[in-house]
């Protein structure tokens, strides 16, 4: 099985600039402390490289949002460090963009105003950010609905609002915490073609996380399943679909061989986490 | 670029249709009030009416039955009364020195209970300093604090306003400090994402936030601030409409007593409306979520 899952990774993104390499090193995050101290994720070492897609599956409270909140800096490690291009990740900043499940838009912002929030806070001029706002909205295709407020937008158009506010910083990492989870399957699919569009055209690393496996294989050169309590990596599995991905690919051997496999090392961690519970 | 947004944007399922051009059609426009608002005003109207009626009714026949009409004036002399004093200078005094009292006191409410209830969610110390002290004063009713309020101000306006402003302060602090609580956390780490500062994060995220809930304190604070000025108008020996009503018990003038009444109910609902009002700009974000 493992020569047909062997890497081979065309239509790679021409746009990456070789920055937006992460160094997960020895990273262990444990919450609250005695005996009501919960350990989200064991002790984890990972490289992603500059441009990669890497998407993070694991069953709801595996810890991977966790490892995604440490990459993001909401979250500081209990032991080891978070490298993103050499430099150790000590707060949120706008070169690790993030998009977020639920709306994270700020309602009391026109749809442009929120694309151009980051820039301005960049100390960017009103006109600089404004035009760098319409550039972004205009690549996930709103640029019309500039001056509406976020909650007279759909789901998955204030998703792909949230998309291009993050991007409007050039961030070298796009990190993603289950984007499209609460849309509906028809959105969802026309949301994962066009997250892929924009990342073939902006060629950022991007870490997704997903507890959905068609997703995951989709999207991702590179998937990491990670199991529950405490979370780990339990495989790191190259995902060897030519690039550009269309929805078409579901029914090639490789990819219906990707995720039988992804499926297989879940079923396998829940079978043993679930004997060991009645052990 | 062009492809990208060619890609993107045929119009998704879930996009929904752009605005309707500005221009209303005739029949909607001849109609500035829907018609369901029309038939809720007068149902309030006739209800109203009922109201009156019964009164007039009951202090007509000298009703005594669980509550005594006897010596309460009826609608006809209340008006009568009203009529009278309409035509009067000191009325018109009372009632503006009220509103110059409610406007300075309400002002100071606003600034400083707001500035409080700030500084209370923003900082777990200053709300482990402040909190005592708001649970222990809240209950004191306005009346309670007349005798010291004369002792503790020079004069007595001063001690009016200071009644008055108690009364706007708590409710203004206390919704203030929800509203700051509320700010969803998740806007907080998108700002922090997006690069904002601490400073930004508060004038972008948190106090918008609050906002809502400021502007329900601020409009509750009105309220309030009227029964404390009114509390605080028995001190006063000269003017304002809570003089003019006490006094008019003191001298046994019951229409007068109901005129002031009224006087109060109106301005209470007129101002917390301009409150309101003053407000609305600030939240046209959340009326557009409709």
């Amino acid at each position: 099985m493992l020569d047909v899952l062997k890497y081979q990774r065309s239509g790679q993104p021409k746009a990456s600039n070789g920055k937006g390499a992460i160094d997960i090193d020895r990273v262990s995050i444990t919450f609250g402390t005695g005996p009501t101290a919960h350990r989200a994720v064991e002790t984890t070492s990972l490289k992603i490289m500059p441009g990669e897609f890497v998407c993070i599956l694991g069953p709801s409270g595996c810890g991977k949002s966790t490892l995604l909140n440490a990459i993001a800096g909401y979250v500081k490690p209990s032991s080891g460090s978070v490298r993103v291009d050499g430099v150790e990740v000590e707060k949120p900043g706008p070169d690790r963009g993030m998009v977020f499940q639920q709306y994270s838009l700020l309602p009391w912002k026109t749809v442009y105003e929120n694309v151009a929030f980051g820039p301005r806070m960049a100390g960017k001029s009103r006109r600089e950010a404004g035009s760098i706002a319409n550039t972004f909205l205009g690549m996930v295709g709103l640029r019309k609905f500039g001056n509406r407020y976020p909650a007279e937008l759909s789901g998955g158009m204030q998703q792909r609002v949230g998309i291009a506010r993050a991007l409007a910083n050039y961030p070298s990492v796009l990190l993603m915490d289950e984007p499209f989870g609460a849309l509906d399957a028809q959105t969802r699919l026309m949301m994962q073609e066009s997250l892929l569009e924009i990342w073939q055209k902006f060629g950022t690393t991007v870490v997704f996380v997903t507890h959905d496996v068609d997703e995951a294989v989709f999207l991702a050169d590179r998937v990491l399943v990670m199991s529950a309590a405490p979370g780990r990596v339990i495989e790191d599995l190259r995902i060897p679909l030519p690039r550009p991905r269309s929805t078409d690919m579901g029914s090639m051997p490789d990819y219906i061989r990707a995720r039988q496999h992804c499926l297989e090392v879940i079923r396998a961690e829940s079978r043993r986490a679930f004997e060991e519970q009645n052990a | 670029m062009t492809q990208t947004a060619d890609l993107l944007d045929p119009p998704m399922a879930d996009d929904p249709a752009p605005r309707p051009a500005e221009p209303a059609p005739p029949a909607a426009r001849r109609r500035l009030v829907p018609p369901e608002k029309l038939r809720e005003i007068a149902i309030g109207a006739g209800s109203l009416a009922i109201g009156v009626a019964l009164w007039h009714w009951a202090s007509a026949t000298n009703l005594d039955w669980i509550v005594d009409f006897g010596n309460i004036p009826g609608p006809g002399k209340v008006f009568a009364a009203f009529w009278g004093h309409l035509g009067t200078e000191i009325f018109y005094t009372h009632i503006l020195v009220s509103m110059q009292r409610i406007l300075v006191s309400y002002l100071m409410a606003v600034v400083i209970g707001i500035g409080i209830g700030v500084m209370m969610g923003r900082s777990r110390f200053a709300r482990a300093c402040i909190t005592p002290y708001i649970e222990v004063l809240r209950p004191i009713p306005a009346v309670a604090w007349i005798p010291l309020a004369i002792l503790m101000w020079p004069t007595e306006e001063a001690s009016i306003i200071y009644i008055t402003f108690l009364g706007a302060l708590f409710p203004i602090v206390l919704n203030t400090l929800h509203g700051v609580e509320q700010t969803p956390e998740v806007l907080v780490r998108a700002a922090q994402s997006l690069g904002a500062s601490r400073m930004a994060i508060f004038g972008h995220v948190v106090l918008p936030a609050a906002l809502p809930s400021i502007s329900a304190g601020l409009a509750i604070g009105m309220g309030v601030s009227w029964f404390s000025l009114l509390a605080g108008e028995i001190i006063s020996g000269q003017y304002g409409i809570g003089y003019f009503t006490w006094n008019a018990y003191s001298l046994i003038n019951y229409p007068d007593i109901v005129v002031g009444m009224l006087v109060i109910g109106f301005l209470g609902t007129l101002s917390t409306a301009a409150v309101r009002v003053l407000t609305a700009p600030l939240l046209k974000w959340q009326k557009r979520t409709r």
